[in-house]
């Protein structure tokens, strides 16, 4: 049985578009400082750090945690670098985790970030290859197709992906660090806004964004003398699966169910959409809240749509179980952070910490990420109680 | 005798650097990609099949990702396929002189179990659909490399729409044979 | 704690250009070899799967991603990857075991260093700011080290000499190594200077290939029926990224590690280091405090062949290979990351029962 361990300090920086007054040391260090303060603790009181983030040429610094040991005050401890594709910040805070559940440290740092602006992320994933067609149409252009073979599936209406993009960014707009604030979106906005890849509009786009994200992970003993609350984690779970193989299902990969599936059952889940208060989803394109919702059992194959457009899953709606209350991926996209940003806003909830996008009373949440073709999944499941 | 200011007072405010990488790499595509490419050179499609499971890979990697085992026989597939999705894109690719709206699919030629990424042309874009015949169009022979790109794009077949549940699962024949 | 062992360990031939394979056609074979040595069939057959391994070696973004394509992860597994030497996957997977998400695991390490130019790629690991433009190259770092050795007296050229020599004849009993020889140290010091004061042969080569090993709980272990080698301690510690801030004559974080790992709680018999240059190769040994009673290197090190990524796991499995041959019942391997030896993994292995 693993140890009990909980989330004791969270840290994260504004997300925006550049960054250019502070370089990638100064950008982590940021929302590592906040993660302290947040738990009331110094660089002293880690054991070891973890880092995460996307691909190195994303920066292009190879392995930059050698470079940002000094700033993220490492210098004789542990440093571990994590690398599992768009999944990664939420690896890296189960990575972070397993460093406590396993006995083996007290307490640690983890943080995961993004500074795309150093670079050009675009030409960092379209290093052309001699047997593939070099056609660079972006994520988008890979997730499009199997967004529309969702449509297909599902019969849903082609507003589905327009109410997400709504939804998420009103949700996005009553958190302060949120990339995009736009309070005043409308449905008519997003479905005038260009069509970059057929089903998939701008507005339906995550952006892109710098930015860090933070946790301190403490074991039971520390984690029950902390000044705030903890939010305790009551499930982890990763699952991986090859990008192409015969008869896979893109739309709804086993990857995700199996994940999802294990950890439910580690945190004594049976319905998810009733025993969790809210979840916080790696939904980078609009589509993919109800594609997701069935994959992870919140609705039945072919009616995740239905929970999206009767409001279940928005906050402003008064949905039963309220997605992406900070406004998701598509309201901030550091993609490296975006994962563990996800896995962090899960326990803001449990810790009634979450602000102006506080779900009332959240005592469960589910934190969710997915990289590479939708192949890599990383999910825990935080409470506001040990079990 | 120190300075008494600071030196930082009268400087700019730096927001950033210009720091070039420049790497230079000899790119090898791997043993079972060229064998693909040393096909496609001669306008032939060829695929291999998992000594295992019996899928069919297009282009072939070296392993059946399903099995994790290495794909050795070699398949000659057909240049028909079907589109088992699409996107219609709307901005240009960087460097590419196609221009947007273009559509890109994943198609399954005939005889493959799995699809890969091309470019339809040739077509209305509003009436493309899930299970539309396709067939290669090459470009002329003379210029044809080591490259996918020898297949210029795929073009619509006047052939019945295969059934969804059928997509991938075509013998090299299609869907008749 | 639980207890965890090692019970299989492959590795490719290191060699210079490994042609034209990929990722995947890298990594299967040896996969295969080493699941065949286990008694197992594929991932599966596992808890849990971890990988390192480094996208700027062959420049492509996502290259552990085609490395999922060689494990049959279908149904899907448990599986994650570090950008960093697998020595650490091993890390990685030793605290899954530990809080009881696996009984066992697959590692796996592969670097293809032959399409790019290693020593100026990892220039690129360096201070982005600083360090990185001004493209310092990994050997000019060491050899700077080598020379403030040599200034302040601590080696003599011929020490380095003498461990070129040592690895080259030690690596004529390895069969995957890339440099061999009877080369004596006279030879090592008649060769021209390179980048002074490193001669060629007291830099590791460029390679390419892949290792790969499995471990369990030893109670996993005992019902599969092999033999094992304990994991009795691993740990590992980084150092400041400043060069100018760090004795670079010494190896504090190796030091810390090992103590960490509890070396010292008896007889080192072998130690495999991932020592990169001849000079560090002492550095390491006087950080570690090792003498005569201990073996340092017997594989040749990595002066016989340098496997980016998988090395630092090669020397566990190394020191797994001599223990299981009764050649050794307990020794430490090492793994290093970084310019100048910045960061440090230290195992200690020791003779499981039926080893």
């Amino acid at each position: 049985m693993a140890n009990l361990a909980a989330v004791v300090g969270i840290g994260q920086t504004k997300y925006t578009t550049k960054r250019t007054d502070v370089s990638i040391a100064g950008l982590v260090r940021e929302a590592a400082v906040n993660a302290l303060k947040d738990a009331d603790l110094t660089w002293n009181d880690i054991d070891a750090v973890i880092v995460g983030k996307a691909p190195d040429m994303f920066e292009g610094v190879i392995m930059p945690e050698i470079y940002l040991t000094d700033a993220l005050g490492c210098n004789g401890k542990p440093m571990l670098r994590v690398h599992t594709a768009g999944s990664v910040g939420g690896s890296t805070a189960l990575v972070a985790a397993s460093h406590v559940q396993s006995g083996t440290f007290k307490r640690v740092l983890t943080v995961s970030f993004e500074k795309q602006s150093e670079s050009n992320a675009m030409w960092a994933l379209s290093n052309p290859q001699p047997f593939s067609t070099h056609l660079n149409a972006g994520a988008g252009g890979y997730f499009a197709p199997i967004i529309r073979e969702y449509m297909r599936r599902s019969k849903a209406p082609y507003n589905v992906g327009i109410k997400v993009a709504v939804k998420d960014r009103l949700h996005g707009a009553r958190n302060p660090l949120a990339h995009l604030q736009k309070p005043d979106i409308t449905m008519q906005e997003v479905e005038d806004s260009f069509m970059l890849w057929d089903p998939i509009r701008f507005l339906e786009s995550c952006p892109s964004s710098d930015g860090a994200c933070a946790m301190v992970i403490a074991n039971e003993e520390l984690a029950t003398k902390a000044p705030k609350p903890p939010a305790w984690i009551r499930g982890v779970a990763m699952r991986s699966e090859p990008t192409m193989y015969a008869g896979r299902d893109e739309v709804n990969p086993q990857a995700g169910r199996d994940c999802a599936a294990d950890v439910y059952k580690q945190a004594g889940i049976t319905n998810p959409r009733k025993d969790l208060d809210c979840a916080e989803v790696y939904v980078p394109f609009s589509w993919y809240e109800p594609m997701w919702l069935e994959n992870l059992g919140f609705a039945p194959k072919g009616e995740g749509w239905k929970l999206t457009m009767a409001g279940a899953t928005s906050l402003d709606e008064g949905g039963d179980i309220p997605w992406n209350c900070s406004g998701g991926v598509l309201s901030s996209n550091p993609i490296g952070a975006s994962g563990m940003i996800r896995f962090a806003e899960a326990a803001r909830q449990v810790r009634g910490d979450a602000g102006a996008h506080q779900v009332e009373g959240a005592k469960l949440a589910l934190g969710h990420a997915y990289g590479g073709g939708a192949q890599f999944f990383a999910m825990w499941v935080v409470g506001s109680q040990k079990s | 005798m120190s300075q008494e200011k600071n030196m930082s007072d009268d400087q700019d405010v730096i927001t950033g650097i210009k720091a070039p990488v420049y790497l230079k790499y000899n790119f090898t595509a791997g043993a079972a990609p060229a064998r693909f490419l040393a096909q496609i050179k001669k306008g032939v499609l060829t695929g291999q099949r998992c000594p295992k499971c019996s899928a069919v890979y297009v282009p072939p990697r070296g392993s059946c990702a399903s099995c994790g085992v290495a794909t050795e026989e070699e398949v000659v597939l057909s240049d028909k396929a079907t589109v088992q999705s699409f996107t219609i894109v709307s901005i240009p690719i960087p460097g590419n002189p196609i221009q947007p709206p273009y559509i890109i699919a994943n198609v399954v030629p005939d005889g493959a179990n799995i699809s890969f990424i091309h470019l339809l042309s040739e077509c209305v874009n509003e009436e493309i659909h899930i299970g539309q015949r396709v067939q290669a169009v090459w470009k002329p022979e003379a210029e044809w490399d080591y490259a996918m790109d020898n297949i210029r794009y795929f073009k619509p077949l006047d052939e019945a729409d295969v059934p969804v549940d059928r997509i991938g699962k075509l013998p090299v024949t299609g869907l008749e044979g | 704690m639980k207890q965890i062992a090692i019970v299989a360990y492959q590795q490719t031939d290191s060699v210079s250009d490994a042609g034209a394979v990929n990722e995947v056609e890298l990594i299967m074979p040896v996969l295969a070899r080493t699941f065949k040595q286990a008694g197992l069939k594929s991932a599966q057959d596992v808890g849990f799967t971890c990988s390192g391994s480094c996208d700027y070696l062959q420049g492509a973004a996502f290259a552990f991603v085609a490395g999922v394509d060689a494990l049959g992860a279908v149904p899907p597994i448990k599986e994650s990857h570090v950008e960093m030497d697998a020595a650490w996957a091993l890390y990685e997977s030793m605290l899954k075991i530990r809080m009881g998400h696996a009984d066992s695991a697959l590692i796996y390490g592969f670097g293809k260093s032959s399409p790019g130019e290693l020593p100026i790629v990892l220039s690129q690991q360096l201070d982005p700011y600083y360090l990185a433009p001004l493209w310092v190259d990994s050997i000019s770092l060491a050899a700077m080290q080598a020379r403030i050795m040599l200034d302040r007296g601590l080696i003599t050229e011929r020490d380095m000499a003498e461990v070129v020599s040592r690895s080259r004849r030690n690596a004529m009993n390895n069969p995957h190594a890339q440099l061999s020889g009877d080369i004596s140290p006279e030879d090592v010091l008649a060769e021209e200077t390179y980048l002074s004061p490193l001669r060629k042969a007291d830099c590791c080569p460029v390679s390419d290939g892949a290792s790969a090993m499995i471990i369990a709980t030893v109670e996993q272990a005992k019902a599969w029926g092999l033999p094992y080698v304990i994991i009795s301690g691993i740990d590992h510690c980084i150092e400041t990224h400043n060069l100018g801030m760090r004795d670079l004559t010494d190896s504090v974080s190796t030091r810390i590690a090992a103590n960490r790992a509890g070396m010292n709680a008896g007889k080192v018999d072998v130690a495999e280091l991932y020592a990169p240059f001849s000079h560090q190769e002492i550095i390491l040994t006087r950080a570690l405090g090792l003498d005569e009673g201990t073996s340092v290197n017997p594989s040749g090190g990595v002066l016989a062949g340098n496997l980016m990524m998988a090395s630092g796991l090669s020397r566990i499995g190394e020191v797994f290979n001599r223990i299981v041959k009764g050649e050794a019942r307990r020794g430490i391997a090492h793994a290093t990351s970084g310019p100048c030896l910045q960061h440090n993994l230290v195992t200690v292995l020791e003779q499981g029962e039926n080893a």
